[in-house]
């Protein structure tokens, strides 16, 4: 018997077929090859971000099962606890069935159903009188939108700068710290070597993002006896398989990270040739306190960073070929005394402060642990070097015979992320893997196409001003590089309603969703007419401090009007956040639509290779609902928005899946890269091909161009990687990449605190825009350790979505909920042996914000000053479709009750977001908190507790037993 | 029949890798979803939507902290029917509606024969039996008997659904039966075990037990880093290395 | 084990009617008791009512209790099958005897035969019905010496202590048949006393340890697989408390041994009609004992899947 060659993830020899597959004659009546399907239909998982290809397999007309896609470059055949759950989220009974407008109070559940022609004319009428006198007052903001390139180019259209998607609650601490330091991130915009590393690091990751690449990562490092080390305060899910789990003070890893540098410096275990070849670590910068360009690079008249030729001692262009600079001393270059990137850093790090001595009380972590793993990060990395046998060209021409490694490799979540000091640490361990040698090298953390992109990639943010019937001049997100490029009016007051890119949050790569609804109840900095949203459950889980955003949303003027006016939203299903809307757009499930998974947008891939990929509908809605890019498209066209409509004002597009074809960002290229040009024959960029989407279906549902193997590498540096990158359109030119240790455009910040530069702070934000804009990455407190009396609230509260729930809505999903329908706040045993609490007591977890109950679970897996729960498990009575009885809403408590949206009052009085103060990250794990055991009346039952939703109408009761597969099984056996 | 088969031709079954499982539930999904439309549909759902729901499943992941004198570890261990050699699962049916197969060992339920009486359910000391209330007959994993041969899939997709799908590849699938056989030599180099020996069922499944906290653990034997003592300190260390 | 009603009912009073019937085709069939129409009819009724009733409850324990004739297929290898066929062909010489015995008033001969037949039936059976709890491994306090013997004597005993009330309402008392009475009930509670020593001391080489494969140290379960009871825990994870299960033991020796042992004794010297109401007394104590007795014989078995759990 022939066999193919193993396709997939789970193919080694004790995971494939029998040898004979055939079935043996065991004459028990067992039917061994009953029929699957009538067909498969290959598409793309929307469980949550990590994109996989699925198999869909339909029997008469109902989804029967759904499988890993063997070929996908994401999951290559596996699937994680939620895509195989997809059919109930597809049949859930909480999915929206019609339009719906609010006929009682916000809030109530209280709606009725109408038309389509009726919503669109509501929602045009609406937007288009906005659009006519003052766009921004439309704040367009997107949850779990994986169509950023169409919703944020909409917003562009229509005007206004009030755009976002959940980025900036969830993980821009992670994409900037990474994109302004190395033009990539880790997030799922790199990966880990997973088959060359041999030294892995992985601080504060949950399942989130990248999901099944890293489990499949973490398979490989397990199957080859590679370390893993976590550094993570919980010991659940991937750090529970580490060989060495360090259950840091939460907030500290940034602390931790830097004593390693401190280390591997003190010791001379860095790579300096990396150094030199990859970074700015020999650019000079000036050196003058008081001076304009104090802490700036010294340029030459082209504007090339300069460096300190050690051998011709003059100085050169840092970037120059042929330079031999300087890492260290004092130079003085065009008259202006400067010192090279490195000996800044020298200067800094080898101080004592950070030092494992002086940080290992406050990380909980022993110093002979940190100088441990330094160690073993200094001899993974330079004495255990891989060396692959592959010739490649640098940047510069220069040949190579082999493609070198250091095969220690870092990856960091959203345990880095969600602190108000996030972007640091998340620049640390950046800085840590680049002294290493270890980015984008054999066996190190490399880069997913189309990135690395320039350290930050070039657009700037858009609509600083916005005018009536006037698209913005690009696109409303993007990358400051100095206070010029900020969003804020003369005064300095931010001109975004979430004050993204203003003072307050100057690298707001991905805006502040979690602080639209605050700041547009509070008119702060203007009032808004409508609230646009798609797909986020801001009135619950996605808000901080739930109870008064709940208030926010409901709250009146003194003419009885909401201080929010209108509230449009678009969700699939009947969420927490639904009956606060005036208009709700019922969105289809995943397996109804059509999408695209863009290069331009958040992209799939892999570090081989390019990838992108479609959804495209494999069942039809057996409900009145529409896909929400068709409707965006269509409102797009009814307001007339350029680029919707034609030079005669009629719609341009049909719906998404034309979109998705015909549109052109620029010339040749398109939402999708793969099959371009009128033969199908180019990728990346050509004319648009009417058959694209079929091209895709026919290739089960994605593209994928697989790197020559001297592309691989070295992508920052490498010839043939950066000349393709060009023909792609990822980057402009074909240039290298210089990793920006040290980030000038956070010096220019600093500057303009200090009183340079025409755009000036506010004088009340000079102080933190000093402090937090630091070059060089730093480690700071979080916030929330300042402000509060430690001593009465002594312990650290985090949270973590399951691995079978992560972006997924699981609650409505009969089976994922069964697998967690209540959240415990997980104690530490020695903790709880201390507040004399025993196992399964219920208790008051209390913070400055206000309190919530639930039960607890003692656990030793859990750095002793901090406490978790499972997030997100909590739900309102009335969503979700559960009924009254369930666990989610009875036992099970939400944490964002008691973690504040702002800051406590500063010496001014001033509040901020609870935000880093760089990114606008949302600091979810700063809080701080206590747990009282309640009293004996108290326990059993969660607080607080809201009101039940009322239904929408024909709203089907949900079922008391579920039987889903007997008609599949039934109709087998009447066949038979 | 519920007397055992004297022999079975193969010895099909699982391993499970201790060492790699996260806990991350995609077996239990996959198998649910498979198996509630294949050879034993429905896997009924009580109270899907409410306070008390129940539904069957054939495979459930928990979660245990293994403490030892060299530390602590936190353990996701998947339990699913072990298909052993010695299932008192079979011998206590009074109906024959349960048994082994002597081909390849799997140990299944007919359906149509179970009258219900839960016996089987005591009988088996590792709670892989699943009573279906709604119809009121005992369910369990059939090894995904409906897909290893079967001739509607593809040839490289006929694995249980749960090997398939296992992200992280801590689940193995093979004859046990056979000492050379690629999954026996995976439970040798890994030293795997079966569930409550002492109990005397003969477990087909293995498991593979942690390496952390064993000698099998990942380590890096690294010298202590020694600060630069050379001469002109780290400036000195930097002058020289750039000049080599 | 969840000590569902249905079980302990059917055990208790299949118990009960098999030891009546043992006792009814030896003192019947050997002429030992008179055949007597009402006498028999009653004993017989009696017998015959508990063993049709317990079967019955057994069957609502049943998913699929229409198709409960199955179950005589696999006597093979299964004790429950066993026990169904013993139970069935118990019928045929038990309704044989009751013929020969109570509708035709004979005694010795065929019905002698039947009689024997008949009691060595119900012995089978209750030894059928032993061994199924005594053949579960992961159930370590039904798998020991004790079980098959303590379903013999508490048949025994509530056979013996229903036989001799049985005589004693008919103005028939034997003095062997309540010494045997007597005799089996403090034989019943020494064994039971003896159990509950022998399972209170017990120790398992099965424990959390085994059950995941994780060698030394502490095994803790953090997380179970649901959040919700399943059909595993609802059936197998039943748990009482310490202080519970003591005062159930007591209500058992109390109800189930102490009482009848004493209104026995004072039968010896009681006349008629007290030593009959004494009598009565005793059975009625004796059996609502032994229903507390069977429910804690369910409730206080610890099977091996609790470990998965946590339950220890």
């Amino acid at each position: 018997m022939s066999k193919a060659a193993p396709r997939g993830a789970n193919s080694a020899l004790s995971q494939r077929p029998l040898a004979d597959s055939r079935a043996p004659d065991e004459g028990d009546g067992v039917e061994t090859s009953p029929s699957v399907s009538d067909r498969i239909a290959k598409t793309t998982c929307y469980m949550c971000a990590c994109r996989c290809g699925i198999d869909v397999h339909i029997k008469d007309g109902k989804v029967r099962y759904i499988n890993g896609n063997k070929d996908h470059p994401v999951n290559r055949g596996v699937i994680c606890g939620k895509g195989s759950a997809g059919i109930m989220q597809h049949y859930s009974p909480a999915r929206l069935r019609k339009p719906l407008l609010r006929t009682g109070p916000r809030g109530s559940g209280e709606f009725r159903e109408i038309e389509w022609e009726e919503a669109l004319t509501i929602a045009t009428a609406r937007l288009s009188a906005i659009r006519r006198t003052d766009p921004k007052k439309l704040a367009f903001f997107t949850g779990r939108d994986q169509s950023q390139s169409l919703t944020g180019w909409w917003a562009s259209k229509f005007g206004t700068p009030n755009f976002a998607a959940h980025g900036g609650f969830c993980s821009v601490n992670m994409a900037a710290g990474g994109l302004y330091t190395i033009g990539g991130s880790f997030w799922e915009f790199g990966e880990p070597d997973w088959d060359n590393t041999k030294y892995f690091m992985l601080f504060g990751v949950a399942e989130d993002h990248d999901s099944n690449p890293i489990k499949i990562g973490l398979g490989k490092l397990k199957a080859r006896g590679a370390k893993v080390v976590s550094i993570n305060p919980c010991r659940t899910g991937y750090n529970a398989i580490a060989d060495d789990w360090i259950g840091i003070r939460p907030g500290t890893d940034g602390l931790f990270v830097l004593a390693l540098v401190h280390e591997l410096l003190k010791a001379g275990r860095v790579d300096l040739d990396y150094l030199l070849r990859y970074t700015n670590a020999p650019v000079l910068v000036v050196q003058e306190p008081g001076a304009a360009d104090d802490g700036l690079f010294v340029r030459d008249g082209d504007g090339n960073p300069l460096a300190w030729d050690r051998v011709a001692k003059t100085p050169v262009n840092a970037a120059g070929p042929e330079a031999k600079p300087a890492l260290m001393g004092s130079y003085t270059v065009n008259g202006r005394p400067c010192v090279p990137v490195f000996q800044l850093m020298a200067d800094r790090y080898l101080d004592d402060s950070y030092s494992p001595d002086a940080v290992a009380e406050r990380c909980g972590v022993s110093a002979d642990t940190i100088r441990r793993i330094a160690a073993e990060l200094a001899h993974v990395a330079f004495e255990q070097t891989i060396e692959l046998p592959v010739a490649w060209t640098d940047w510069a021409g220069r040949r190579h015979d082999t493609i070198k490694g250091r095969p220690v490799s870092m990856h960091a979540m959203r345990g880095i992320s969600a602190h108000s000091n996030g972007f640091h640490t998340c620049r640390a361990i950046h800085l840590l893997q680049v002294l290493l040698g270890t980015v984008d090298v054999p066996g190190g953390f490399r880069f997913k196409p189309p990135y690395p992109r320039c350290a930050p990639p070039g657009p700037k943010p858009c609509g600083k001003k916005a005018r009536p019937m006037t698209p913005l001049d690009g696109m409303p997100l993007g990358f400051v590089c100095s206070p010029d490029d900020l969003l804020v009016d003369e005064a300095g007051r931010p001109t975004r309603i979430d004050k993204a890119y203003s003072w307050e949050a100057p690298l707001a790569a991905h805006g502040l969703m979690h602080s639209v609804i605050r700041n547009a109840w509070a008119g702060d900095p203007y009032p808004i007419d409508t609230l646009m949203m798609y797909m986020s459950n801001m009135a619950w889980n996605s808000s901080m401090n739930t109870v008064e955003t709940i208030a926010m949303l409901t709250d009146k003027d003194e003419a009885g009007a909401y201080r929010i006016p209108f509230i449009i939203y678009s969700d699939a299903y009947y969420s927490e956040t639904v009956p606060f809307a005036d208009l709700v757009l019922p969105d289809t499930t995943y397996l109804e639509r059509h999408d695209c998974i863009s290069l331009l947008d958040r992209p799939i891939g892999h570090a081989d290779g390019a990838a992108d990929a479609i959804r495209h509908p494999v069942v039809q809605p057996d409900r009145d609902v529409r896909p929400f890019q068709s409707v965006l498209i269509e409102l797009g066209a009814r307001l007339g928005l350029p680029g919707f409509v034609d030079e005669g004002g009629s719609a341009k597009y049909r719906d998404y899946a034309d979109y998705i074809v015909n549109h052109e960002r620029t010339p040749g290229i398109g939402p999708l890269a793969g099959w371009r040009g009128k033969n199908g024959g180019a990728i990346g960029r050509g004319d648009v091909n009417p058959n694209q989407l079929q091209r895709y279906i026919d290739n089960g549902g994605f593209w994928y161009h697989e790197f020559a193997d001297d592309q691989r590498y070295y992508k920052m540096g490498n010839r043939a990687y950066l000349d393709f990158a060009v023909e792609m359109g990822f980057i402009a030119k074909a240039e290298p990449i210089v990793f920006q240790l040290y980030s000038e455009p956070m010096q220019r910040f600093r500057l303009a605190a200090r009183g340079h530069g025409k755009v000036q702070p506010p004088d009340a934000e000079r102080g933190r825009i000093e402090a937090y804009m630091d070059p060089l990455p730093f480690w700071y407190a979080p916030f929330e350790d300042d402000s509060v009396d430690l001593n009465k609230y002594p312990l650290h509260a985090l949270t973590q979505r399951p691995m079978h729930m992560y972006h997924s809505w699981g609650s409505q999903n009969a089976w994922l909920r069964q697998i967690t329908s209540q959240n415990r706040l997980f104690v530490h045993r020695k903790t709880a042996s201390k507040l004399g609490l025993a196992d399964d007591d219920w208790v008051w977890i209390e913070s400055i914000n206000g309190r919530v109950k639930g039960q607890i679970k003692l656990v030793d897996g859990v750095n002793p000053d901090t406490v978790w729960t499972w997030n997100a498990i909590g739900k309102r009575r009335g969503s979700w479709g559960l009924q009254d009885d369930a666990g989610e809403s009875n036992r099970g408590f939400l944490l964002n009750h008691i973690i504040g949206d702002q800051t406590s009052a500063d010496a001014n009085g001033r509040r901020y977001s609870n935000s880093d103060p760089v990114t606008g990250q949302a600091a979810w794990f700063d809080v701080r908190v206590r747990i009282v055991k309640c009293a004996r009346h108290e326990a059993g039952f969660t607080e607080p507790q809201f009101e039940r939703f009322a239904q929408p109408p024909h709203f089907e009761p949900s079922p008391d037993v579920l039987r889903f597969g007997a008609e599949f099984r039934m109709k087998r056996e009447a066949a038979e | 029949m519920t007397c055992l088969p004297s022999h079975t031709d193969k010895k099909l079954g699982l391993v499970i890798d201790l060492d790699t499982c996260v806990g991350c539930q995609a077996c239990v999904t996959a198998c649910k979803e498979w198996n509630t439309g294949g050879h034993m549909a429905p896997l009924t759902d009580i109270d899907p939507y409410g306070g008390h729901a129940d539904g069957v499943w054939f495979n459930r992941v928990h979660s245990y902290e293994h403490t030892t004198e060299l530390g602590g570890r936190t353990v996701n261990f998947p339990r699913s029917c072990l298909h052993c050699e010695q299932p008192a699962c079979v011998t206590v049916c009074p109906t024959g509606a349960s048994y082994k197969r002597a081909s390849d060992g799997i140990v299944l339920v007919d359906e149509d024969k179970c009258i219900g009486c839960k016996l089987c359910s005591w009988a088996c000391p590792y709670g892989a039996r699943e009573f279906d209330t709604d119809v009121g007959v005992m369910k369990k994993c059939t090894l995904c008997v409906d897909r290893i041969y079967n001739e509607n899939l593809a040839e490289d997709d006929r694995v249980p659904a749960c090997v398939a799908a296992c992200p992280t590849s801590a689940r193995h699938f093979g004859d046990l039966g056979d000492p050379v056989s690629a999954i026996s030599q995976l439970v040798e180099e890994r030293g795997g075990v079966a569930l409550m020996p002492e109990l005397g069922y003969q477990p087909t499944n293995k498991y593979l037990p942690p390496r952390a906290r064993s000698g099998r653990a990942a380590k890096v034997d690294a010298p202590a880093l020694e600060p630069i003592r050379a001469e002109g300190g780290f400036l000195g260390w930097v002058d020289r290395m750039l000049s080599n | 084990m969840h000590p569902a009603f249905s079980v302990v009912f059917f055990t208790t009073a299949t118990g009960a009617g098999y030891g009546l019937l043992t006792l009814l085709g030896l003192l019947g069939g050997l002429g030992f008791t008179p055949a007597d129409f009402w006498l028999g009819l009653v004993g017989m009724g009696l017998s015959l009512g508990l063993i049709a009733a317990g079967l019955l409850s057994s069957a609502g324990h049943l998913g699929r209790p229409e198709r409960a004739w199955r179950a005589l297929s696999q006597w093979r290898s299964s004790w429950l099958s066993r026990e169904g066929v013993a139970s069935v062909t118990t019928f045929i010489p038990a309704c044989m005897f009751g013929i020969g015995w109570v509708f035709l008033g004979k005694s010795g001969g065929w019905v002698a035969v039947a009689g024997l037949l008949a009691a060595g039936g119900a012995v089978t059976t209750v030894c059928a019905t032993g061994m199924i709890y005594a053949s579960l491994k992961p159930i370590a306090q039904w798998h020991s010496r004790y079980t098959l013997p303590a379903y013999l004597i508490f048949s025994a005993m509530t056979g013996g202590v229903l036989a001799n009330a049985w005589l004693q309402a008919f103005k028939l008392g034997s003095t062997a048949v309540l010494s045997w009475a007597l005799l089996a009930t403090l034989a019943g509670w020494g064994w039971k006393l003896a159990t509950w020593r022998y399972n209170d001391r017990l120790e398992i080489p099965t424990n959390a340890n085994t059950a995941t494969g994780l060698a030394g140290g502490t095994v803790r379960s953090i997380e179970w697989p649901h959040t919700e009871e399943n059909y595993v825990l609802k059936e197998m994870g039943f748990r009482i408390a310490r202080k519970h299960s003591a005062k159930l033991r007591l209500i058992t020796q109390v109800l189930a041994f102490a009482v009848p042992a004493i209104l026995l004794a004072t039968v010896f010297f009681l006349p008629w009609p007290l030593g009959a109401i004494a009598s009565v007394l005793a059975t009625v104590a004796q059996l609502a004992g032994m229903l507390v007795e069977r429910w804690l014989f369910f409730a206080e078995a610890k099977h091996t899947v609790t470990l998965y759990y946590g339950r220890e």
